[in-house]
């Protein structure tokens, strides 16, 4: 099955081990993602002003290429588009819900993009976890090879995938779609309480205080909860759980480093698709002593 | 031509002219009398010298061409861009690195960048401007380099952005990173100009200078097509 990928900024720079290894796993599932042949930045931050256009713009661009793709017949009627990055995910999608039902910002938007090819309403916005679930969690059962026998993997949600009601890919109070694959790998679920809670987002530029105290809460309670290593779906919660781990450290004496990897990191190993897709060395935090001690590597 | 008007109205400084309807914005403006001191260089669309916006009578829409390349219409309010007021930052290419945060450190304005595609629909090369400055902001200095390849540094784009970025310049430094840096350098390049520098083709170009008109007509005329 082939859809529609739009991979987004960071995962074209810094966080190269997650598209990797979300499209070598994607793959061994049977699902082909293509990147879209032309792409701009999503637009980063959800605009919530209700007579805001020109940050529309961009997703919306977004959107325009995927129904492009069915157009030029690279693909038939699939209009659905496959994200990775929890941000890009959040503000394609709530572009897409806004503009469709907002005729005027539509129309809006069609003004200025004038002389181009306008948005038709099609697309429908995914996370890879989402298709996951549809596939169902047997069926990637079925595809491990290795299973995570033994990893204690709190999995982290952060905001974006979850939040607000209604666009996020799984009940926000209780989410269970990364516990159901990780349970699906062979690994053991640590649920801890603040997996939904926000990491810092940006005020990591300007405020390191800020996120070094929350990604201390986070994951010394994913810790206590005995969590050996933290998945999530999310660079710039990747970013701060892991790079901001050592301001973390010196300012909070006792607390132990934990290895945070991505969920198609832990997908790719546990299909065994090996070490080199899952680019395990470019994570801050290195797991590779964990998975070495529980043999998984 | 039949009823068509052999000439047209513009308006140059804002006085209306006729000229002859066949006329490049360039070859107009000297028919009305105006001489380049500035703003004119190849008059062959290549060199980018002669960047022009202009808008029809009636219309909204503020357009963008080079004056060379560009035909009069009726109605044409021209305003000439003889040299465009943009940001050019300075470095030593030898001391960058091709880095996917350079374009970034160098241009930060780049950042602002809201995918209006202003830039795009004023670009008279027809580039994908837009795709390329959101390349650059990803750090994909190969893209922005493939897709500003014909950039001529006209200005235009940067004239009309409203995130004030200078593509252009931001284009000729990923450029500039890629030649040195990313692209492969050809081997057998280097080893026909060794070839040529030891003197390989030295008896065979004198042979050929040696030849007559006739003779050299009769070589050329035989020589082999490989396709």
């Amino acid at each position: 099955m082939r859809f529609a990928y739009y991979p987004g900024c960071t995962l074209k720079t810094t966080a190269r081990n997650y598209e990797d290894s979300a499209l070598a796993s994607a793959r061994a599932l049977g699902m082909e993602l293509l990147e879209l042949p032309r792409w701009n930045c999503c637009g980063t931050v959800h605009a919530l002003a209700k007579d805001d256009v020109m940050h529309y713009l961009a997703p919306i661009r977004v959107l325009v290429r995927v129904e492009d793709m069915n157009r030029e017949g690279i693909l038939e009627g699939n209009y659905r588009l496959v994200t990775l990055c929890a941000m890009c995910y959040n503000t394609l999608k709530r572009a897409n819900g806004v503009v469709k039902e907002d005729p005027d910002r539509m129309r809006k938007l069609h003004d200025i993009m004038e002389r181009e090819q306008p948005y038709e309403g099609k697309v429908e916005v995914l996370h890879l976890l989402e298709l996951l679930r549809e596939m169902g969690f047997e069926k990637v059962a079925e595809r491990v090879e290795r299973p995570l026998r033994g990893l204690r993997v709190a999995p982290y949600y952060g905001c974006l995938l979850l939040r607000p009601r209604g666009f996020g890919i799984d009940n926000p109070d209780s989410p269970r779609v990364m516990e159901d694959l990780i349970r699906a790998l062979g690994g053991e679920v640590v649920e801890f309480p603040y997996r939904a809670r926000c990491c810092g987002s940006y005020h990591t530029v300007e405020r390191k205080d800020i996120v070094a105290e929350a990604a201390y809460k986070i994951l010394s309670q994913a810790r206590e909860m005995g969590a050996e290593i933290v998945a999530l779906a999310c660079p710039l919660c990747s970013f701060n759980l892991s790079e901001r781990q050592d301001e973390v450290e010196r300012e909070f004496p006792g607390f132990r480093k934990i290895p945070v990897v991505y969920f198609t990191q832990l997908m790719a190993l546990a299909f065994g698709l090996g070490e080199d897709v899952c680019g395990l060395d470019q994570n801050h935090v290195d797991p590779r002593p964990l998975l070495r001690s529980k043999s998984l590597i | 031509m039949g009823e068509e008007r052999s000439t047209v109205t513009i308006y140059v400084m804002g006085k209306a002219y006729e000229v002859p309807a066949s006329l490049t914005i360039m070859k107009a403006m000297e028919y009305i009398g105006y001489r380049f001191v500035r703003g004119a260089g190849c008059r062959a669309g290549f060199c980018g010298a002669c960047a022009t916006l202009y808008r029809k009578k009636g219309s909204y829409k503020l357009e963008a061409a080079l004056a060379c390349q560009k035909v009069v219409e009726d109605g044409m309010y021209i305003a000439t861009i003889p040299f465009a007021p943009a940001e050019k930052r300075t470095y030593d290419i030898n001391k960058l690195r091709p880095t996917p945060n350079v374009l970034l450190e160098y241009y930060p304005e780049i950042a602002r960048c809201l995918s209006c595609n202003t830039c795009t629909k004023a670009c008279p090369q027809d580039l994908q401007v837009m795709d390329y400055v959101q390349a650059a902001i990803r750090g994909d200095i190969e893209e922005v380099a493939r897709l500003s390849f014909d950039c001529l540094s006209c200005g235009l784009c940067a004239m009309r952005c409203p995130a004030e970025i200078v593509p252009y310049n931001v284009a000729q430094l990923a450029r500039r990173l890629y030649a040195k840096y990313l692209a492969k350098t050809s081997e057998h390049l280097m080893r026909r100009l060794k070839e040529i520098e030891e003197g390989k083709f030295d008896e065979e170009l004198k042979r050929l200078k040696g030849l007559s008109r006739e003779e050299l007509k009769e070589l050329y005329d035989k020589r082999e097509i490989r396709v």
